[in-house]
């Protein structure tokens, strides 16, 4: 079936863009990353597979020795995923139009982190599951080691040793499912009766090594710091796709294998991901640099991820996949502007200093992707996070009702860090200037280079699928839904 | 037996001594420049073109001899024991016969062949190959104990062999304080099992111990004889040495002492302990310690996790930072022996090979670096991507597998080890030692990490010169060939697993 071929394809640009000269790497990235993305097209649409169940695409044998397999599958939630990343893959290789320092190797880890993520979403075996999980570590290093900008160093291996952290969390529980269940096939795995004392210990390690990198409060910090010192594909990347594996590994693994564990803890991850939801809220209130801002609501809106997978009903779970998708392109989006449109070109993103910048009248192209971020970062019906999110506070309701209550709370938390943002960064004016007691420095007058065709491209294609799935949300639901009912944990509660 | 029948079962080891022997020959009749202690090397006698001729000849006839003696051993016939136990023929045998063969000749394509006196040191060299491989095909204490001290004895000189460097004197007298202290226990502890069961046999030790409670002599013995198989895989507290062997001895020794040596003390380490004691293996579980030889390993492998990875944090020179870091590897590579029985071996055998390859990679690396910036401080390093992409590039591959990160193939060994380790005894009681490893991978990641950034990173390349590094096509082919191994060998794990699990009785 076709969707393998989008860890090929990537893998294979990847070292063309490496090896070849200089000048066509950012074309190799181009051309890989949206032959991903039309391949991914090809089957949401196509539907030659049924999508109800995690179907074997490829299946050969690797280290018979140990049982270990390559081994793909897709079902809808894997689709998605897929679907969000190379979304995020374009868009983020439009967004790198102007990269000149070392551009081939620049496009090369970029397209690793791509294609690690794709391995992710599509194995079916645990050991290559977490191949590409670790694949994905030391790329994303480097991209912001080199190419990163404030306090970028610090950044870079906070992330990766964060990442380390829960990748061993991750092995440990692993194994433990290896060893116990005999078999490192998803699939039978899934239908294996692992010790119910078993779970107890091995769901939380596995759970939390998986939540590290999708944000969970207070294991969240890596977040906003690698954020902010990401170059912007880098933030894009970590927003769009790095975040979700951790989510996706969650669902897919520490969840499927062990339901009982599951069912012990999940009332605990609820409430972590209430915190999170509420406290990073409440952080990015007070944050002056706006990508702090966004990184911080990053970790807001994941945490909706996590609350919704902890209600164990279908409705929560599959709006949770619906808000990895939908965030995975609004934060790549608000990214996008912040570090690309606005820091390119005034080189600061201090809030104070932005609000005296009339970049409203600069850059109104820049303003209108922004207002429309934002709104959609808000929840504002129509744009794909309100779908995401009244599906999840629908599936919370019947499980935790008090949750819905604060969690309420934090969204007018959210609507507020982003209305102050928006305000700040856009629409500063006179009187702040006048408040401040100093001189408004327009932007109009100098040579602010305009908005290029490469960046109009790729916050349409953003802004497109956000509406699209807004409006229409169905379209993902139909092959999500279905995939999630198949899963067992569903069962094994009551 | 005839001897004809003899020689042609000890075939591997005559052609290596012979080649040996030969090369000697030829180093001694082309010239050797007489050198004064503290003083550059005085000029040869004849031309550098005669002296360029020399060197070549010698390496190649190094060369053709190392690959006739694989040739040997593949014609060797499967499985034969000389002298009950003392040279044994083996699946297992030929495979890491093989395997150190192939190290000593990578070791020795990466040699400068600027080194004065060339052709003793290939000679030397192959010496201590020979003492690989009787280590590696024999069964019974005292032919390992010979084995080991050829070895030991040769790598002391190579240690100490750049006679302008006071580092690398320094770092010879060390290691051979070191190691003949270590020795003498060695032979102490062998002695004592020898008294208790009777015989140096390993099959026939195991037999006796059998009937055998676990005796305050026989754990004499025991210890005795893991001291000083902790100092020759440089397992800490007996790891002293090797930061010191490791920076001041020329680096392609340095790589042969990190690589070569290590795979054989391993294999013999596993066979003694598997085979000889497998009685008294007691076990290292968590609130169900027995006595045993399994404990001791695993307080040593414990050990020798941390403080390697503690210590490695703090190292502003690659060398010795990749020292403290072959600590830490000891410490995870004695996993899987402290699980036991044949998957262990299996695992500890894999991590080891690729080890050696890798580290043998890292070094040639230093090599070529140290020869064009003059030393091997991380700052040398700064900005070699610039300098020299497929260098910088073999380096990341080399470090990230060290980490233990995909698709290399230290991440193979790594999880084999650790899953090997989780499943063995009841309960998961080895999980604490498991725990303590992936600590220590996360701690030796910021190591390496901090090393690739350097290399990556630093934009000052004008320090040293943007220079590319050249002239030295066979180092980096060798180079090239170990990164490449170890790539393939984490991408198709299977072709050295599958070998070494069919060798394994």
């Amino acid at each position: 079936m076709t969707i393998a071929w989008t860890v090929y394809i990537t893998f294979a640009g990847a070292i063309a863009a490496l090896l070849l000269p200089r000048t066509f790497s950012r074309w190799i990235a181009l051309l890989t990353a949206g032959a991903g993305f039309a391949i991914s097209l090809y089957a949401l649409f196509g539907r030659d597979f049924e999508l109800a169940h995690f179907n074997t695409i490829v299946q050969v044998p690797w280290v018979p020795a140990l049982g270990m397999n390559y081994h793909l599958a897709v079902d809808g939630i894997s689709l998605t995923l897929v679907l969000v990343t190379s979304i995020t893959a374009v868009s983020s290789v439009l967004f790198s139009w102007d990269v000149t320092e070392r551009p081939n190797e620049f496009f090369f880890w970029l397209l690793l982190v791509v294609s690690g993520s794709f391995g992710v979403f599509l194995s079916a075996d645990l050991f290559l599951l977490f191949v590409f999980y670790e694949l994905v570590i030391v790329p994303k290093y480097f991209l912001i080691a080199i190419w990163g900008s404030t306090n970028k160093e610090y950044g870079a291996m906070k992330l990766t040793l964060y990442s380390f952290f829960g990748g061993a969390l991750v092995f440990i529980g692993i194994i433990a499912a290896y060893v116990n269940g005999g078999s490192l096939d998803l699939n039978q795995l899934a239908q294996f009766q692992f010790d119910p004392q078993l779970q107890r210990w091995a769901f939380p390690i596995l759970f939390l090594g998986f939540a590290v990198l999708a944000g969970i409060w207070p294991l969240h910090t890596w977040a906003p710091t690698g954020h902010v010192a990401a170059p912007t594909a880098g933030s894009m990347l970590l927003a769009g796709i790095v975040m979700k594996l951790g989510a996706y590994g969650g669902l897919r693994v520490a969840m499927n294998l062990f339901p009982q564990g599951f069912q012990i803890w999940r009332n605990w991850i609820a409430v972590l991901a209430v915190i999170g939801i509420v406290y990073a809220a409440a952080v990015a209130l007070r944050q002056r640099d706006l990508k702090f801002v966004i990184g911080y609501s990053s970790v807001s809106h994941m945490g909706f991820v996590l609350l919704g997978l902890a209600t164990a009903n279908v409705l929560g779970v599959s709006g949770a996949v619906l808000q990895m998708f939908s965030h995975g392109v609004i934060g790549a989006l608000l990214f996008a502007v912040a570090g690309r449109m606005i820091y390119r070109r005034t080189h600061t993103r201090d809030l104070d200093d932005l609000s005296l910048m009339e970049l409203n009248r600069a850059l109104p192209f820049a303003a209108f992707v922004f207002v429309v971020a934002s709104a959609a970062s808000m929840g504002i019906p129509g744009f794909s996070g309100f779908a995401a999110e009244i599906i999840i506070l629908i599936g919370v309701w019947k499980t935790y009702p008090l949750a819905v209550w604060i969690t309420g709370a934090g969204m007018v938390l959210v609507a507020a860090f982003t209305l102050r943002a928006l305000k700040q960064s856009f629409f500063g004016t006179e009187a702040d200037a006048r408040v401040k007691n100093v001189k408004r420095v327009t932007m109009l007058n100098e040579a602010t280079p305009p908005i290029t065709f490469a960046e109009k491209l790729g916050a349409g294609l953003l802004i497109f699928t956000t509406i699209a799935v807004g409006v229409y949300p169905k379209l993902l639901l139909d092959r999500i839904q279905p995939a999630v009912e198949a899963m067992r944990f569903l069962k094994a509660g009551g | 037996m005839s001897y004809l029948e003899l020689l042609k079962l000890a075939s591997p080891e005559a052609i290596v001594t012979l080649t040996a022997l030969l090369i000697l020959a030829i180093g001694v009749a082309t010239g050797r420049g007489t050198v004064v202690a503290g003083v550059s090397p005085a000029k040869p006698r004849e031309g550098a073109a005669g002296k360029a001729a020399s060197t070549l000849i010698c390496t190649l006839a190094a060369a053709v001899g190392l690959i006739t003696a694989i040739a040997a051993i593949v014609m060797l016939p499967p499985k034969a024991d000389l002298f009950p136990g003392m040279l044994v023929i083996s699946p297992l045998d030929s495979l890491f016969n093989v395997i150190c063969l192939v190290l000593a000749l990578l070791t020795i394509l990466i040699a400068p062949r600027e080194t004065p006196n060339y052709g003793e040191y290939i000679a030397i060299i192959l010496l201590a190959t020979v003492g690989l491989l009787l280590l590696v095909s024999s069964e019974e204490l005292l032919m390992i104990f010979i084995g080991l001290e050829l070895t030991g004895l040769s790598l002391y000189l190579l240690t100490a062999f750049d006679k302008s460097d006071i580092r690398s004197a320094e770092a010879g007298l060390k290691y051979f304080l070191f190691g003949s202290t270590a020795s003498a226990f060695t032979l102490f502890g062998l002695s004592l099992v020898y008294g208790m069961a009777g015989s140096t046999g390993l099959a026939v030790i195991a037999e006796r111990l059998n009937t055998q409670a676990l005796s305050p002599l026989l754990f004499a013995g025991l210890v005795m004889t893991l001291v000083g198989f902790a100092f020759k895989v440089a397992a800490a507290p007996f790891h002293f040495w090797a930061p010191d062997a490791y920076q001041g001895a020329p680096v392609s020794s340095a790589a042969f002492i990190a690589s070569g040596s290590k795979v054989a003390s391993f294999v013999v380490l596993g066979k003694i302990m598997l085979v000889g004691f497998r009685p008294i293996q007691g076990s290292a579980d968590w609130h169900a310690m027995v006595a045993g030889w399994s404990p001791a390993l695993a307080v040593l492998a414990a050990f020798s996790i941390l403080i390697g990875n503690l210590v490695a944090l703090v190292q502003s020179n690659l060398r010795r930072l990749l020292a403290y870091s072959a600590v830490a590897h000891a410490g995870y590579t004695l996993l899987g022996l402290v699980a036991g029985g044949r998957e262990g071996f299996s695992a500890t055998l894999f991590y080891t090979t690729i080890y050696a390859f890798t580290l043998l990679g890292a070094f040639g690396v230093v090599a070529l670096v140290r020869r064009e910036t003059g030393g091997d401080d991380l700052q040398n390093f700064a900005g070699l991507s610039a300098r020299s992409p497929l260098l910088a590039g073999c380096m990341a591959v080399f470090l990230l597998s060290l980490a233990g990160l995909p698709p290399l193939a230290g991440f193979f060994g790594k999880f084999y080890l650790f899953s090997v380790a989780f499943g063995a005894g009841a309960n998961h009681g080895l999980l604490w030692l498991v725990v303590v490893a992936l600590f220590g991978s996360l701690i030796s990641l910021y190591y390496y990490l901090i090393v690739l950034k350097l290399i990556f990173q630093t934009p000052n390349v004008e320090k040293f010169g943007a220079s590319p590094i050249g002239h030295s096509a066979l180092s980096r082919v060798t180079i090239a060939l170990a990164a490449a191994v170890v790539l393939c060998l984490g991408l198709a794990p299977q072709f050295l697993v599958a070998r070494i699990l069919a060798a394994l009785p």
